[in-house]
């Protein structure tokens, strides 16, 4: 199992207890997990992400390949297809965006065009509905959270690219399965940090209606306890306890778009 | 018998909900018996439960009428009678005034073991006064729901923050306070800092909220033996922080005081009386 949502580096809210990559390493040691996607979190909130993705293949290089790093692109910078070039070169698996932050909206036409990039690298995009919930954010944090909107646009435009959405609840996730058609959801994968197991098992529910191919394992480390989605696995209802979450390592593969529910 | 998911020692969730039929939530009795199978999954010995009126249908859930309080009362405690793991919160809105004191009293006559406000009235307002002197006489803890830094008012709610909490607190220093669910929303780091120092204020850890040093945050403020695990409508948070629980270098007398005996302590003696006599009085409160 791979947990592709986690980050080294301070967040700029509060205080994160030791966000290192060899604590991360120890931790999904610890739990059974085989390995992890990494971003930076500090170049979420940089103007230029190049300085944070250089600090952060650095700082993985030693955990090599239980670590893998993800390097921030920002659409609308200069830089950006220097930044998908790096990914290329250091073997990253994807790349992540935040639109949200540099205040880009629903069908962007930098955020296409680097999507049309990446998949042309044969890399995934990884997008973040939002690191803290609303009702805890710090009075300077006014960024909302990733649109609905946002990602039924990108999933619309025919890139080419695979999409994870991260820290998305059940209602986003179902406005924009359920507002695209099949063809464009077989692009778009979903993990599973922010969905509640019982008794209201959304968790549950989505592997049910959408299936379990569109999910992937993530927990946000180090912002949020990495034990809640290995939690919520554990705890879904019968019919679905054996469903088998979708492999990262095969997104974007021809054999992987097979769920048309 | 499989090995329960949180290991074999007791386990109290003081945060936990009902849901009747024709409340605000269409498949309540589904979310019930979830609630009870994944509680036996993860090893819930008690679920010390409330029921907040119709849940919305006929009133707000957060300013329930006198009306829809009394059935929803009914309802819990018929839950109670009917099944060994579940416990009853008497759930009252304060501005109802002597009819909510009448209404605590006619459930605790029938069985409840604690009382549950929310969020009709400032926890500090002197009109709820007379609520944690009848919760006194029947030696009740008080749930009260929380919001963690009230830096605004939010609809829906009258809500109170910790440091509201813990002037009432001290104002009633026999009554133990469970400071409701850290992780259900808000700063809690302000909680924190705010209860500190009122010995009579426990936190409760339920929540969605499952930020990585809120826990260890909590028991650097208050010590074990102020903490009180729950999972409020969330039983997959509850399960991770159990296991968080487990790796933060708590002891084993530490973790017991977490999981049960901390309940045990602060509730009428009626409540758990099956764990009561497990108590080591070499670990007094």
């Amino acid at each position: 199992m791979i947990d592709v949502n986690t980050f080294i580096g301070g967040f700029p809210w509060r205080y994160v207890p030791h966000p290192e990559p060899a604590v991360l390493s120890q931790v999904l040691q610890r739990e059974g997990i085989d390995g992890a996607w990494v971003g930076h979190l500090p170049s979420a909130f940089h103007r230029d992400p190049s300085h944070g993705n250089a600090e952060l293949v650095a700082a993985l290089a030693p955990f090599a390949p239980r670590l893998r790093p993800v390097p921030t692109v920002r659409p609308d910078w200069p830089s950006a297809t220097r930044e998908l070039d790096l990914a290329v070169r250091v073997s990253a698996p994807a790349v992540r965006l935040y639109p949200q932050i540099v205040g880009l909206g629903p069908g962007d036409p930098n955020t296409t065009q680097v999507a049309v990039e990446a998949a042309r690298r044969g890399l995934v995009l990884v997008l973040t509905v939002r690191f803290e919930d609303l009702r805890q954010r710090h009075p300077m944090d006014a960024v909302p959270d990733l649109s609905a909107a946002f990602v039924r646009e990108l999933a619309r435009a025919s890139t080419g690219a695979t999409v994870v959405v991260c820290a998305a609840s059940r209602e986003f996730i179902e406005e924009v399965h359920w507002g695209l058609t099949p063809a464009e959801r077989t692009r778009l994968h979903w993990d599973i940090s922010w969905l509640w197991g019982p008794p209201s098992d959304e968790l549950s529910h989505l592997l049910r209606t959408i299936g379990a191919s569109r999910f992937l394992f993530g927990s946000m480390w180090p912002l949020r306890l990495v034990q809640t989605p290995l939690a919520s696995l554990e705890l879904r209802e019968a019919d679905v306890l054996a469903a088998v979450l979708a492999d990262p390592d095969r997104l974007g593969l021809s054999d992987e778009a097979g769920d048309w529910r | 018998m499989t090995t329960p998911l949180a290991g074999g020692e007791p386990l109290i969730d003081v945060h936990a909900h009902f849901f009747p039929d024709g409340s605000g939530y269409h498949n309540g009795w589904h979310l019930n018996a979830r609630r009870l199978e994944a509680g036996d999954r993860i090893g819930i010995v008690f679920h010390v439960a409330s029921i907040l009126g119709s849940w919305g249908a006929t009133s707000p859930t957060y300013f329930q009428s006198l009306a829809d309080t009394v059935p929803a009362n009914d309802a819990m405690l018929a839950l109670q009678a009917a099944d060994a793991r579940v416990r009853t919160y008497v759930a009252v809105n304060p501005n109802d005034g002597a009819g909510a004191v009448a209404e605590v009293e006619r459930c605790a006559a029938r069985g409840a073991v604690g009382l549950k406000l929310a969020a009709a009235r400032r926890c500090d307002d002197p009109v709820v006064t007379p609520l944690y002197e009848c919760a006194a006489r029947h030696g009740f803890p008080v749930l009260h729901h929380i919001w963690q830094h009230r830096r605004r008012h939010w609809p829906g709610q009258d809500i109170s923050d910790g440091a509201d909490l813990a002037r009432a607190a001290t104002r009633h220093p026999t009554v133990s306070f469970i400071l409701a669910h850290i992780g259900g929303g808000g700063d809690y780091a302000h909680t924190f800092a705010a209860v500190r120092d009122v010995p009579n204020v426990y936190l409760d850890l339920s929540g969605s909220g499952v930020d990585r040093g809120m826990l260890d945050d909590a028991l650097a403020a208050v010590g074990a033996q102020r903490l009180l695990w729950g999972a409020d409508i969330t039983l997959c948070t509850g399960l991770a922080k159990l296991r968080a629980l487990e790796v933060i270098g708590l002891s084993a007398d530490e973790l017991a005081d977490i999981r049960w005996r901390n309940a045990v302590r602060i509730f009428p003696a009626h409540a758990f009386a099956s764990l009561g006599g497990r108590l080591s009085p070499a670990r007094p409160a």
